[in-house]
């Protein structure tokens, strides 16, 4: 797994045979998670939401404990006493503190004197260029500069690892790719004693862009599906030849692995079963994707990353629609490649009603909930039920929250395709308003 | 060690120059002058006062409270204090009790359903108790019938402001959480960098209303009835009370106009300014539009007294930051508490503790009480229940329109929702003899003319709950109801009521809940020797409380008690669930 280049360089963090469970639930979230992190390396998670790289993340921060497994910090010689800082999604700052208080928060609780504190504060506030915003509260700053003070917080305290928590992704494009940058700058000229930065991307781009090895995780449960070295020289170039087909290469990997075939412990494989994971996604974005890539330039067929940009979405929100497709037969993957199959192109040309029957022998024919839910009430004389009852079966396999969404999401798809109709304020299924 | 860390709220806007800038000398301003003798009034007046609260008990019998108008001033000025040092105790109460049923999971299970249920309990008909428990105290001293009122008022207020405390920190944002830990604050920093401030505004505001209700009490509680002997303490509750005795209506009105004044006062010189600072802890990533004015917070900024005014809070701070460990711990400590074996003695503790108070309960019950007395309570219950909920519903249909109208033109709700506030704020029992009179003039059935006296004081807020859900309903659904010619009942039905719903419910629980508490003050009322009562649980407690009769007055509480709950378990509460579902507009 390492190869002999960073052998060398000393460990900063082993996690060895990790898994954990949402609390109290059998729910498993992450499933035997080894990772080494040594001096010297930028290392990016990569994965979908779900697929528990934050809780990866939080488990290596020290903020949960995991349920088996062990994470912990190595001392090295020149780092006898390991720290970590975190930068977070949300920013998390303190909108009562003003941006000297917010950095000299974690010197503070250190008990560093109060004037070496402010000197240390201000040095961290120039460093990353906020001169001149010191007694600003954070309303009064913009996203990215807000994101800054995070960085500014998480550097001053001198942390040995530096974890990002999908830092860049409520910024907007151009103020994500500055702050990348001068991170990157940071990091390249040594102005920072970081020995390692930990950081957590849906988006692939930015792991390529930053990253000098990225894991990439599946879901349910997580896991470390693949493990991808970077060695293209910094600074690096998106519109590289060697760069885009990194980027393609990991739209594959991360589209392959769509059949979840866990054993279920009577045998059955989710495949055929009511437990199936079912990727959440509205009649509406189906559609919307279906035209898309029906229509020109794509005519049937496109690359995941062209599909991505053309839409304007992230991979982590791509993904499950292309897994929808997938698993209703209306397309399939080649490599990074989705090809719509004739049904769907059927549906892209079709009126609403034509939509509809399609959709709903889609649904009928591969979502075994649905057929589930189906063959119940046409089995009841009153082709009534609760749909209490299916959640509580749905619980047998799920966390309760979990089924909760599932039966909505399923919900949703019978009702457009008038497979058969729900009553929320009686919380029952029924057939009743198939007529209209 | 290192020199005291500083503390966010020493300091005014600019924290780093502000200490600095307080000490520079400069000309003194108009400012200077108004704040200068604003405080040094209000230290004089503070001391004179408090002298009166340590005399022996004896100077109550030697300088009796007199309908002189001249010392109503004086007489106010003790209510007052009375109301603000139950509202300290309040609020040390508050963040004690919340920060510990937020923090401890355990601490948790027990605080939250106490609260729940203390809020349902009358506290006027505990009077009787704590004033013999802290005589008790402070034998021969006023201290303690002060401390006893001083109860009873906290009793008002100290319940929904840690609930809502509570809630604040249950709801604190999840990546706060973790910035304090991963920066290793410790509790106690943990407790002044992020609970408290992030529960600031929400604990401002629910003092602010808990004061209101606290006025109800403080009119009540000043003249106590301990078995034979009447205590009087000087205040304008215990003056309106002798003013009552008397039929001095002109007192009366003396008594009136001087609560009107001083709940004008307390508000702009002493919530306004609150609330206008407290505006800084609202947790929001966006500059508000509309921040709260306030001329003293305002004058406070100008003069530079702001820091002065503040620094306690800040010595506070310092000194608790003091018992600070000496370094934070690297990584979180495990849940102890969450071992099974532990959990079961935790169970263990708490099932001998509620079967040793059922036994204990029922032993008392059943040497002082009998059945019947409990049929009579639940029956006179049932009474006040009729009333209660005609009440409620006759008030929701007139004060209903008249709030939609005054919500939905914006230019009349401003200048009407404080007007409607300082009605709740007023304590209506204050008002209870001009009704009285009125009665006796024209002979009128207590039984169903008393009745609208239990919701004098608390149907004002239906009213102010209205119109803010009528005020918030959204502007495009307003106009595409009078585009497609939406009007009459149609209107009503599918625009108006779906709009105000979760707002009408929150108010109409609120009112409810005060009017049960109401009822032992307005289903029994004197004038002179004219006396009126009407058939009810309040009357009831009121009469077993003026007899000395600790077990009813018990029995009644606690039936009370039991139909206050089942009115918000019942009816109030599906309800608001109700219309969260279903009526939600955003």
């Amino acid at each position: 797994m390492a190869t002999a280049a960073t052998a060398a360089k000393p460990l900063l963090v082993e996690v060895k045979g990790l898994r954990h469970f949402y609390s109290g639930q059998d729910h498993l979230v992450l499933d035997d998670v080894n990772l080494e992190l040594t001096h010297g390396e930028i290392v990016g998670l990569l994965g979908r939401s779900g697929s528990g790289k934050s809780t990866l993340l939080r488990s290596i921060a020290g903020l949960i404990r995991p349920s088996e497994g062990i994470s912990r910090l190595v001392p090295a010689p020149d780092v006898p006493d390991p720290s970590v800082a975190m930068v977070f999604q949300t920013f998390a700052l303190f909108p009562w503190l003003t941006v000297l208080e917010n950095v000299e928060l974690g010197l503070e609780a250190q008990k560093v004197p109060t004037a070496l504190a402010r000197k240390r504060a201000l040095a961290a506030i120039d460093l990353i260029g906020l001169d001149g915003f010191e007694n600003a509260y954070p309303k009064e700053l913009s996203g990215g500069m807000r994101q800054r003070v995070g960085l500014a917080r998480a550097l001053v305290v001198d942390p040995s690892l530096l974890l990002m928590d999908e830092p860049f992704s409520a910024l907007d494009v151009l103020t994500a790719e500055t702050l990348r940058t001068d991170l990157l700058d940071l990091w390249a000229e040594g102005k920072v004693p970081i020995k390692s930065i930990l950081i957590v991307t849906h988006n692939i781009e930015e792991a390529v862009l930053m990253c000098d090895r990225i894991l990439v995780f599946s879901s349910n449960p997580g896991r470390v599906s693949s493990e991808i070295k970077v060695d293209l020289p910094q600074p690096r170039d998106r519109l590289e030849p060697a760069f885009r087909a990194l980027v393609d290469d990991i739209y594959a990997r991360m589209t392959a692995r769509t059949e979840i075939t866990a054993p279920m412990r009577d045998g059955q494989t989710q495949a055929t079963s009511i437990a199936m994971v079912l990727p959440r996604v509205s009649t509406n974005t189906l559609a919307g994707l279906i035209e898309e890539v029906d229509g020109t330039p794509f005519d049937g067929r496109a690359s995941m990353s062209e599909l991505a940009d053309s839409l304007q979405l992230e991979a982590d929100e791509l993904f499950p629609m292309a897994e929808l497709l997938q698993l209703l037969r209306f397309a399939e993957l080649r490599g990074a490649e989705l090809v719509l199959t004739p049904a769907a192109r059927n549906y892209a040309q079709g009126d609403v009603d034509q939509r509809k029957a399609l959709f709903a022998q889609a649904l009928m024919a591969h979502v075994p909930l649905v057929q589930h839910i189906r063959r119940v009430l046409d089995e009841r004389a009153s082709h009534e039920a609760p749909a209490r009852r299916f959640r509580d079966e749905l619980e047998d396999y799920m966390s309760e929250d979990y089924a909760e969404e599932t039966l909505r999401n399923v919900t949703l798809w019978g009702r457009y395709a008038e497979i058969f109709s729900y009553d929320e304020e009686a919380d029952r299924f029924s057939l009743e308003d198939e007529h209209s | 060690m290192s020199s005291p860390d500083r503390f966010p709220y020493l300091t005014g806007a600019r924290p780093l120059p502000a200490f600095s800038r307080m000490l520079r000398l400069t000309r003194p301003s108009r400012e200077d002058a108004i704040a200068f003798v604003i405080l040094g009034g209000l230290s004089v007046v503070f001391f004179h006062a408090a002298q009166g609260t340590v005399a022996p008990l004896s100077t109550l019998q030697l300088a009796p409270v007199t309908l002189d108008p001249w010392d109503l001033p004086y007489y106010a000025l003790r209510t007052v204090m009375r109301m603000f040092a139950a509202l300290f105790a309040s609020t040390v109460f508050t963040l004690v009790v919340a920060t510990l049923a937020a923090r401890s999971r355990r601490a948790g299970q027990l605080i939250v359903p106490a609260l729940d249920i203390l809020q349902s309990v009358p506290i006027l008909g505990f009077l009787t108790f704590t004033v013999t428990a802290f005589m008790g105290l402070f034998p021969g001293s006023v201290l303690g019938v002060e401390c006893a009122s001083i109860f009873a008022i906290f009793t008002s207020q100290a319940w929904n402001m840690a609930f809502s405390f509570y809630q604040s920190l249950r709801s604190i944002p999840s990546d706060l959480e973790e910035a304090t830990m991963i920066y290793r604050l410790s509790p106690i920093r943990r407790f002044l960098k992020l609970d408290l401030p992030f529960g600031t505004p929400a604990l401002v505001w629910n003092a602010m209303m808990s004061m209101s209700g606290g006025w109800f009490f403080v009119v009540a509680s000043e003249a106590m009835t301990v078995g034979n002997t009447k205590v009087t303490l000087p205040g304008i509750g215990s003056y309106l009370d002798l003013a009552i005795a008397h039929q001095n209506f002109h007192a009366v009105a003396w008594a009136v106009g001087t609560m009107g004044l001083v709940i004008v006062a307390y508000d702009q010189l002493f919530f306004r300014p609150i609330v206008a600072w407290a505006d800084r802890f609202r947790f929001e990533m966006t500059a508000s539009a509309e921040r709260p004015h306030s001329w003293v917070f305002d004058i406070l900024r100008k003069t530079r007294l702001l820091p002065v005014v503040l620094s306690p809070l800040g010595a506070i701070g310092r000194m608790l930051l003091a018992f600070e460990p000496r370094a934070g711990s690297r990584r979180i400590a495990p849940d102890r508490t969450a071992r099974p074996a532990f959990e079961w003695a935790w169970k263990v503790v708490v099932g001998i503790a509620v079967l040793v108070a059922l036994v204990l309960t029922a032993r008392y019950a059943m040497r002082y009480l009998t059945w019947h007395d409990a049929l009579v309570a639940v029956a006179y219950a049932s009474f006040t229940m009729i009333r209660v909920l005609v009440l409620i519903a006759l008030a929701s249909c007139i004060w209903v329109p008249i709030g939609v109208w005054i919500g939905l033109r914006p230019a009349w709700a401003e200048r009407l929702q404080p007007l409607a506030q300082f009605l709740a704020a007023f304590p209506a029992n204050v008002l209870f003899p001009f009704v009285v009179i009125a009665l006796v003039r024209w002979n009128l059935t207590p039984d169903i003319w008393l009745s609208p006296l239990m919701i004098l004081g608390t149907q004002w807020y239906i009213l102010f709950n209205v119109i803010a859900g009528a005020s918030a309903i959204p502007t495009d659904l307003r106009e595409a109801a009078d585009m497609f010619h939406v009007s009459g009942w149609q209107w009503w039905r599918q625009v108006a009521i779906p709009g105000i719903f979760p707002y009408y419910i929150t108010g109409a629980l609120t009112a409810s809940g005060g009017s049960w508490n109401a009822s032992i003050v307005a289903e029994l009322v004197t004038w002179g020797n004219h006396r009126l009562v009407a058939h009810g649980l309040g009357s009831y407690i009121a009469e077993a409380t003026s007899a000395g009769d600790y077990a009813r007055v018990a029995l009644g509480v606690g039936v009370m008690s039991v139909f206050v709950l089942g009115f918000n378990r019942l009816l109030w509460r599906p309800l608001y669930a109700y219309g969260e579902r279903r009526m939600r507009l955003t």
